[in-house]
């Protein structure tokens, strides 16, 4: 066992841990996280994204040990660092609970049984940090490592939309049930 | 995963000193190099190996780095890429995307945009094979000191059709046939110096080197970077008389073929440059990729495509000569049309650029 010293969602957190421990493990046997999942253990499914640095990593395929000092966030982190920043922000017109990709998926019914889905908000969160503008082929290609079992994906690429609409200040895109009856719902991309 | 130690080298000359088994505790087992992980924590959490000690390569300062290298007077000068340097990195540098967009390509292909942000182009190389025995702790397959090579006469479908036996895993590294096509090589770094290999010939085939391994990797050697010659290389097949002294235009594609197409192993890949003067190809370079233990370099097919008009029968008639000794197993003879295919919309690509 070794003292690791982790930045959790802003927090410094020490906890005991053996060189083999997987942050995935750490974040959810030892610091509670639940909101990473474990799916395959393996890097096939995505479920266990999280952001470190920014980018998006594979929990289970990360040593614990080996990213100390960095900047991790978890699906726990993503509404509080929000807030923060809301009150920060002299021009904040509403502290909402949420983070805005997480209110997105909520409002377009971007989930079934909801375990693809912190992994999945993360990814969009990241795309959207370098991207506030993505085309659905850059989403499809930046949720490509994310497995969702109930087969949501269109609901998900709406929500990814429909959030980079609202940080933009743009109209909503319709959704898939909203479209005029002709279109094939649900088949609105090549 | 089983418990092992954590030793953190911070240059080169510690971390191969370290693969001394010397260091070891007697009866353990030899320890490994840790770049990203994103391969050997899958082979630990598998049972395929148990390495006394994990080697973390990421604490060692400038592995990490895309340079370019002053190369006498040659332009476009030579380009080298630190072992360490992520595939999300070189998927998205500019330079690399200027002069070599094949290797972006081959770069965003592999895995997950999850796996690119943390998988090295060192380990990409060393990746261990993905054939299910060998990933299978309980099988004891050739590739493991076992005996017999159980996809020979079992479930192949993913296996060599080249190039194959006595094991017949196939090479699944995107980057290898890529670079191979890029004509780049390989510096390997051990506590007696470094060497410098094409890339290439850094890979065995199980017929010729050690069947417990892919590569010509000394027990204590390591990979440290990558270089792609200076002038773009391919320049061998062609004399200054037959073109005129000009260098022509160099054209180059990377196509994967995948069962899933989220992500996925390549169950095909071609990696193909030509160089092109007056609509002829002067010199080509044809790799393809999950067809064979190694990176597989169709020479005979290269020599014909030099001289050969730029049109799609050119590589029609290239694509018959690369696939001529294919020799599937049971349940992989799919892969002969579907190499035949992708090399021949990797011809029509080419072709169809316009300059
Ligand atoms: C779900 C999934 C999908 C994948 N899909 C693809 C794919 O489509 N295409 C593909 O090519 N790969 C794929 N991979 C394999 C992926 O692990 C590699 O592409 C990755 O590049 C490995 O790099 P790494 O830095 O993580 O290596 P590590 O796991 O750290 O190391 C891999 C091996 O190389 C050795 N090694 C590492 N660095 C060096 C060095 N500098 N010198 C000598 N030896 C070294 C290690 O000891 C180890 O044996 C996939 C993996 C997963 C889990
Ligand atoms: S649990 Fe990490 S990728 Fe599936
Ligand atoms: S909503 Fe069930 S896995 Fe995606």
């Amino acid at each position: 066992m070794e003292v690791l010293s982790l930045k959790v969602n802003g927090d410094t957190r020490c906890l005991a841990a053996a060189p083999q421990a997987t942050l995935l493990e750490v974040l959810r046997e030892e610091l509670g996280l639940t909101g990473c999942k474990q799916g395959c253990d393996k890097g096939d499914c995505g479920a266990c994204t999280v952001l470190l640095d920014g980018q998006p990593v594979l929990a289970c395929l990360t040593l614990a040990a080996l990213v100390q000092g960095r900047e991790i966030t978890t699906i726990e982190g993503l509404a509080p660092a929000h807030r923060r920043r809301c009150a920060e922000s002299p021009c904040a017109s509403k502290q909402d609970k949420l983070h805005p990709v997480q209110d997105a998926f909520d409002e377009a019914g971007a989930l079934q049984c909801g375990f693809c889905q912190s992994g999945m908000i993360l990814s969009a969160t990241a795309l959207l940090q370098r991207d506030d503008d993505p085309k659905r082929e850059t989403i499809r290609e930046a949720l490509s490592g994310n497995l969702c079992r109930c087969t949501g994906y269109t609901q998900i690429i709406e929500a990814v939309e429909r959030a980079s609409d609202e940080h933009a200040g743009r109209e909503h895109r319709p959704r898939a049930w909203e479209q005029p009856a002709t279109e094939p719902a649900g088949e609105g991309e090549s | 995963m089983r418990p092992f130690e954590m030793w953190e080298p911070s240059e080169v000359a510690q971390a191969v000193a370290l693969l001394d088994s010397a260091h070891l505790a007697p009866g353990s087992r030899a320890p490994r190099l840790l770049a990203g992980g994103q391969d050997l924590l899958g082979e630990l959490k598998d049972d395929l190996a148990r390495p006394a000690a994990l080697i973390n390569l990421k604490g060692i300062a400038g592995l990490d780095e895309i340079e370019e290298v002053a190369s006498g007077g040659q332009s476009p000068h030579a380009l080298r890429i630190g072992s360490l340097v992520t595939l999300a990195r070189i998927a998205d540098n500019a330079t690399l995307q200027e002069r070599y967009p094949l290797l972006c390509a081959a770069a965003v292909s592999v895995g997950s945009p999850q796996i690119r942000s943390q998988a090295t182009l060192g380990g990409n190389l060393c990746q261990r094979p993905r054939c299910i025995y060998y990933r299978n702790a309980a099988a004891l397959c050739l590739k493991k000191g076992g005996r017999e090579c159980f996809a020979e006469g079992g479930v192949n479908r993913h296996n060599a059709i080249l190039g194959g036996g006595p094991s017949w895993i196939v090479h699944p590294s995107d980057l290898a046939p890529a670079l191979v096509a890029l004509d780049a090589s390989v510096e390997l770094t051990s506590p007696t110096g470094t060497r410098e290999l094409s890339l290439a010939d850094f890979f065995t085939l199980p017929a010729d080197g050690d069947v417990l391994r892919e590569n010509r990797l000394g027990p204590q050697e390591m990979i440290t970077s990558l270089t792609l010659p200076a002038g773009g290389g391919m320049t061998g097949a062609m004399t200054e008389k037959a073109t005129g002294g000009r260098s022509g235009d160099v054209r180059q594609v990377y196509m994967k073929f995948r069962e899933r197409e989220s992500f996925d192993f390549a169950l095909v890949s071609v990696s193909m440059r030509v160089r092109v003067v007056d609509d002829r190809i002067r010199a080509a370079r044809l790799v393809l990729g999950g067809v064979a233990p190694i990176p597989w370099r169709c020479l005979g097919a290269e020599r014909l495509l030099a001289d050969k008009p730029l049109e799609p029968q050119s590589f029609a008639a290239a694509a018959q000569v690369a696939l001529a000794a294919a020799e599937p197993l049971e349940q992989n003879a799919y892969k002969v049309p579907l190499a035949t295919t992708l090399i021949m919309r990797a011809g029509a690509a080419l072709t169809a650029e316009t300059r």
